[in-house]
């Protein structure tokens, strides 16, 4: 067993000093139209912040409220877009676009109905937000939402931007 | 077995590290990608509130997922591991108990073309014909396994076909799914109607399933078909999505093996612009549940998903009575109102104020005997069943939820959320049993969070439900902790209102998170009753004890 683990343990380390590259999902926009994933995360050498959220998931809602409150500043400071991905199923995918309207987020979101971007992208539990650098490759990301996490996903931000190591 | 495991390990280990040494050349060697779950419970027996302990003391499910990808190839493969079952998860006579690889999978895409073989997950349309899915906090996974073939015929033209039989536990169902998707998108189609604020999608799907089985009695359909056109049209700030499926004779455990076809509508219209959001809902089911094997039940071997319309209730009492879809027969309709009162206005204030008005209902339908002699309920196996209109609805009421929400941010540290929502539960028909009849509940809620300068917050919740039929009324309790990177949590949900004996279930933990890494540990007593996600739902037994949970995306 413990060859097992450390086995384990030497893949998962191996990984992680990777710079992972989004995978190429079908999903679709507000308006209905099939949007492969690759095309909605260029941002001209800017960051992009992916965040899998849902209707029902109060977290999740908070943290992209609080993103939506700074989106402005954290435009203009880092050049950063935020991209909210929706995981709701067809019980409550039909109402994903009157509730993001509702709410007044300015950023872009999109529908992954049946799951396929959360999967290959590892999600598991939703919020689950992923940070990419200027080139397309996520550098960081976080899980959950608690209040006032969106202080430090800023910080993240500004160094991705500049360039700077994350830690 | 082990052995090869850990060999396998460690040449994956090996591998990424020579494929990290030529990182920075030209890297075409992929890369690798996955998660890690564990769930754990340590059972204690408590007899106030019927929670058993188990023979191996704890319980744990844990899988992990594995994807290698390189440019236009991936693959991977999940490890799951049930040593044993946690209570509460499907799994009948240890049916779902041990390791393994139930879930392998390789696909190659290039240009307009997409191949997969092994183990995949479709949806079509709103799932009313086929949508295969996984929902590990249900124990829910009808993935398919197969072959499947997605082909962009011309820019807005997207064909899918599959054959495959279903996962069931560590096996696959007896029938054979075999399933073909078009899409239509003429905005996409048209260049020059690329600009339109008339927007307009269409879709068809056909499944049909065989499973033979010789029936002593009745000569049962070897192949079952079922299909479904769908519309959405979108014009300026309205938009109009619908479905319509129809289900040839398929007599199963579901429907009493009556000959009867089935039918499902779905139409969603909703309006929205900036501060507001409308959403009208209605959907017509009867006979529609269609799965792998006729003789299957509970979640097992499902080919479709009929998803429900009312609200997914978050809050812990409202979710005490959750509607399930009745794919033997209901009408339902949504209204839904979200609104936005704006900035700077006597009731928005400094930040806006969000309010949400939720109505909802379900019946069942119109049900009239095919002769004299044949009663509707229950149904008469071997025969056509029953009589319908479409789009008949009956008298009976299944579900109703109104609930009305208020979020308003006070100030820069202060954010609230209140609720009201007022159930009305059909015990009888959404839990199978009888003479217990309907359960009326009123719950509010105030959700108060204060958040402090160095990104730390406070956030309390207070829930009471009062209702007289059932367990009662209850209140409940909660005050959470929180710093960057951890979380303390105590809570109190005590049924006072219980008429044998007033009971606390109360649970305190922490957790701690850093990156893609959750960890999370409490203790405590959790209620017997139904837990749903995406339309689905368990019975979660009660329980006492130590619950751990580990997870992890890499």
């Amino acid at each position: 067993m413990n060859k097992i683990i450390l086995s384990l343990s030497l893949v998962i380390f191996a990984l992680s000093m990777f710079a992972q590259d989004v995978p190429a999902v079908q999903l679709k926009d507000l308006n209905g139209k099939t949007v492969n994933t690759k095309s909605i995360i260029n941002n001209n050498g800017k960051p992009v912040l992916i965040s899998f959220f849902a209707t029902w998931c109060k977290p999740c809602i908070k943290e992209l409220n609080a993103f939506n409150e700074n989106y402005d500043d954290w435009k203009e400071e880092t050049g950063v877009r935020i991209i909210a991905i929706s995981t709701d199923n067809s019980r409550s995918s039909n109402s994903v676009g009157p509730f993001v309207k509702s709410k007044g987020w300015e950023f872009d979101v999109y529908l992954d109905e049946n799951g396929d971007f959360k999967r290959a992208m590892n999600v598991g539990e939703v919020p689950h937000t992923f940070l990419l650098d200027g080139k397309g490759k996520i550098v960081w990301q976080h899980k959950t939402y608690l209040d006032g996490d969106e202080n430090k996903t800023f910080d993240v931000i500004k160094k991705v931007s500049k360039g700077q190591p994350i830690k | 077995m082990k052995k090869i495991f850990t060999l396998f390990l460690n040449l994956a280990g090996l591998g990424i590290f020579s494929l990290l040494a030529q990182e920075n050349t030209e890297n075409n060697s992929g890369q690798i990608t996955g998660n890690f779950q564990t769930d754990a419970q340590y059972y204690i027996e408590d007899q106030s509130i019927g929670a058993t302990a188990v023979k191996e003391y704890m319980l744990v499910n844990s899988w992990a997922n594995f994807i290698y990808s390189n440019q236009n190839f991936s693959a991977g493969f999940r490890y799951e591991g049930y040593m044993n079952t946690l209570l509460g998860y499907p799994n009948s006579g240890g049916i779902n108990d041990g390791i393994g690889i139930p879930f392998r999978w390789a696909m190659f895409s290039k240009d307009d073309l997409e191949i997969t073989v092994g183990n995949f997950y479709e949806q079509f349309g709103n799932g009313l014909v086929l949508r295969s899915y996984e929902e590990k906090m249900l124990g829910v996974d009808n993935a398919l396994d197969g072959f499947r073939i997605k082909y962009q015929l011309f820019k807005g033209i997207n064909l899918t076909g599959l054959i495959a039989k279903q996962r069931y536990y560590w096996n696959h169902g007896p029938g054979i799914i075999r399933g073909f998707d078009g899409t239509i998108q003429i905005n996409e189609v048209f260049q020059s109607l690329e600009e339109s604020s008339l927007r307009l999608n269409i879709g068809g799907s056909f499944v049909s399933k065989f499973q033979h089985e010789g029936h002593p009695l009745y000569n049962l359909p070897d192949n079952v078909a079922a299909m479904s056109g769908r519309i959405m049209i979108r014009y300026k700030n309205f938009d109009i999505n619908s479905e319509y499926a129809y289900k040839f004779n398929d007599p199963s455990l579901d429907n009493s093996y009556i000959f009867k076809p089935g039918q499902a509508l779905l139409i969603n219209t909703s309006y929205a612009k900036k501060g507001l959001g409308i959403v009208l809902s209605t959907k017509w089911v009867d006979n529609m549940a269609f799965r792998s094997d006729r003789n299957a039940s509970l979640t097992d071997l499902n080919i479709n998903q009929l998803p429900e319309i009312t609200k997914n209730h978050i809050y812990v009492l409202p979710a005490f009575y959750p509607y399930a879809t009745q794919p033997n027969g209901e009408w339902g309709a949504k209204a839904e109102i979200m609104y936005k009162i704006p900035k700077n206005t006597l009731l928005g204030g400094k930040y806006g104020t969000n309010v949400s008005l939720n109505y909802s209902r379900a019946h069942d339908i119109k049900k009239t005997q095919i002769n004299d002699s044949t009663p509707v309920f229950p149904p008469a196996s071997g025969t056509y069943g029953y009589n319908t209109k479409f789009f008949s609805i009956g008298d009976k009421l299944y579900f109703q939820d109104i609930n009305f929400e208020i979020s308003k941010k006070w100030s820069k540290k202060i954010l609230s959320n209140f609720s009201y929502v007022y159930l009305i539960y059909n015990y009888d028909v959404l839990r199978g049993i009888t003479g217990h009849g309907n359960v009326y509940a009123h719950i509010g809620i105030v959700d108060m969070t204060y958040k402090f300068e160095n990104s730390s917050a406070l956030k309390t919740e207070i829930q009471h439900m009062f209702t007289k039929q059932d367990e009662g009324s209850w209140v409940l309790g909660m005050i959470e902790y929180s710093l960057p990177g951890w979380f303390f949590t105590v809570f109190d949900n005590w049924n006072y209102g219980n008429p044998e004996s007033k009971k606390h279930y109360y649970s305190i933990g922490f957790g701690h998170i850093s990156g893609g890494t959750r960890i999370q540990l409490s203790y405590g007593k959790q209620r017997a009753g139904v837990m749903c996600i995406g339309g689905v739902c368990r019975n979660v037994p009660a329980s006492n004890g130590v619950f751990v949970s580990i997870s992890s995306t890499f």
